[in-house]
């Protein structure tokens, strides 16, 4: 018999387990792309970003949830991105931002391997 | 008869003020409480931006003091006081000097780690100072952690003892970030295996070159530079390291485990620089360095006439500033000596 549900549930704890995160993508990235390396996370991207406009998506934090290896959170942003480039004109550090978006794109359709 | 100088502190600033002025034809008295002239330099094996030996430096100093300047080692100056025309100064076993004008150059201590006993230095075994590190460093010693393994990870921690009101400091130390920068690419270096984190509030890479290093450490040596303060340090059984920071870009708690810590203790005004300024009767500044004139056009002069000061016991310098202070205040002391001529 199906227990009744009283609308509890345990949650997640929210803290990044370095220990425990796999970050094969950044590694990967990193050989394909080592621009994905010196992002400060100005934010510059993300302000000039038309899919941020009317959706919360940002460029910068998909880097920091790849360095940290956050896998769900990466999964669940990469295609809002529209590939307009915006973001590629305004980076001071001159990160390659659309390849690293059709990389991360790639290596999830693939299976992430 | 030459007019002479009396100088306590043979560290950086003292041995280039004394070069300075024993060039500009005075007489230099130059005190040192330690057996050899330098400082802190002495501990240190590469400076920051460029990776060069310290010891290049001591040597382009000392080459400036050579034979004129008469160093005298092995003293500790306690008291320093104006006796009528001159100024006396007495060390620790009763000797006394005078001169006509007074030039400290005290200098710093490093914060002192245990302070915040959250991180753990001087608790568990494998949390180390930057001055520890490069004490490996300098002495050619292999970097192992206390139960001589060789780490996997290595986590450089920012702001030990500066920007912390906790622990009375809120001013920054200006050198830990980029040494801290400096210090992982020599760990990455030696180590090609191991993971190297820096974790910072701000980094702050104002000087030139130091925004390339920082960039350099990212990009070629694969630094990874994490935007968060570490609340606390907990020690696993095997004897690595538990840290738990705030990730600030992402907004979330973040758990690591590490081999090592590396703490990057801040400047704190000497001991030396506290007493000898109380006894000498000048200002101190809000953050217990000694007080300056004026911050920005008289960084040598004091409130008491006759008495200068140079180098980091009036605040953070680095090696390149110091230096630049105490050439700054030779001038300042001939011009006050060619003009006042007495005290």
């Amino acid at each position: 018999m199906k227990s009744k549900d009283f609308g509890y549930q345990a949650i997640p704890p929210r803290h990044i387990d370095y220990d425990k995160n796999d970050r094969t993508l950044f590694y990967f990235l990193r050989r394909r792309e080592p621009s994905i390396s010196i992002c400060f996370s100005c934010g510059s991207c993300s302000a000039t970003c038309p899919a941020n406009e009317n959706t919360p998506f940002s460029f910068y934090r998909i880097m920091l949830y790849i360095r940290r290896g956050e896998k769900l959170q990466i999964a669940r942003e990469i295609n809002k991105c529209m590939l307009c480039g915006k973001c590629r004109l305004v980076c001071p550090k001159g990160v390659n931002t659309r390849n690293v978006i059709l990389i991360t794109r790639d290596f999830l359709n693939s299976g992430g391997q | 008869m030459n007019k002479r100088v009396l100088i306590v502190g043979a560290g950086i600033a003292g041995m280039e003020a004394a070069a300075g002025l024993s060039s500009l034809n005075y007489e230099v008295l130059l005190f040192e409480k330690d057996e050899k002239p330098g400082g802190h330099l002495k501990n240190w094996e590469r400076l920051f931006p460029t990776q060069r030996l310290g010891s290049e430096v001591l040597e382009f100093l000392e080459k400036g003091i050579g034979e004129t300047v008469k160093l005298i080692s092995n003293t500790n100056i306690i008291s320093a006081e104006k006796s009528d025309k001159n100024f006396k100064v007495v060390s620790d076993k009763g000797d006394v000097w005078y001169g006509d004008a007074l030039l400290i150059t005290t200098g710093y201590d490093l914060f002192e780690a245990r302070k915040k006993e959250e991180y753990g230095h001087g608790i568990y075994d494998n949390v180390f100072t930057s001055a520890e590190l490069e004490s490996l460093f300098l002495n050619k010693k292999e970097l192992l952690t206390h139960q001589n393994k060789k780490p996997a990870r290595i986590g450089f921690i920012h702001c030990v003892g500066s920007r912390d009101k906790k622990v009375g400091n809120v001013y920054c130390s200006k050198v830990c970030c980029v040494t801290a920068v400096k210090q992982a690419i020599e760990v990455r270096e030696k180590l090609p295996e191991c993971e190297v984190y820096c974790f910072y509030m701000d980094l702050r890479m104002y000087g030139m070159h130091f925004e390339e290093l920082y960039n350099e450490a990212q990009e070629k040596w694969g630094v990874t530079f994490i935007r968060g303060r570490l609340s606390e340090t907990a020690e696993n059984i095997d004897k690595s390291l538990q840290i738990k920071v705030e990730d600030t870009l992402l907004g979330r708690p973040l758990r690591m485990t590490v081999d090592m810590l590396v703490l990057m203790v801040g400047f704190v005004p000497s001991k030396s620089t506290t007493m000898l300024g109380k006894e000498v009767g000048i200002d101190f500044n809000s953050n217990g360095f000694l007080k300056t004139m004026d911050e920005h056009t008289s960084t040598n002069i004091t409130g008491k006439p006759g008495v200068f000061v140079a180098g980091t016991c009036t605040s953070p310098q680095t090696i390149t500033n110091t230096i630049i202070d105490g050439r700054s205040a030779a001038l300042t002391i001939h011009e006050w000596l060619s003009k006042s001529g007495t005290v």
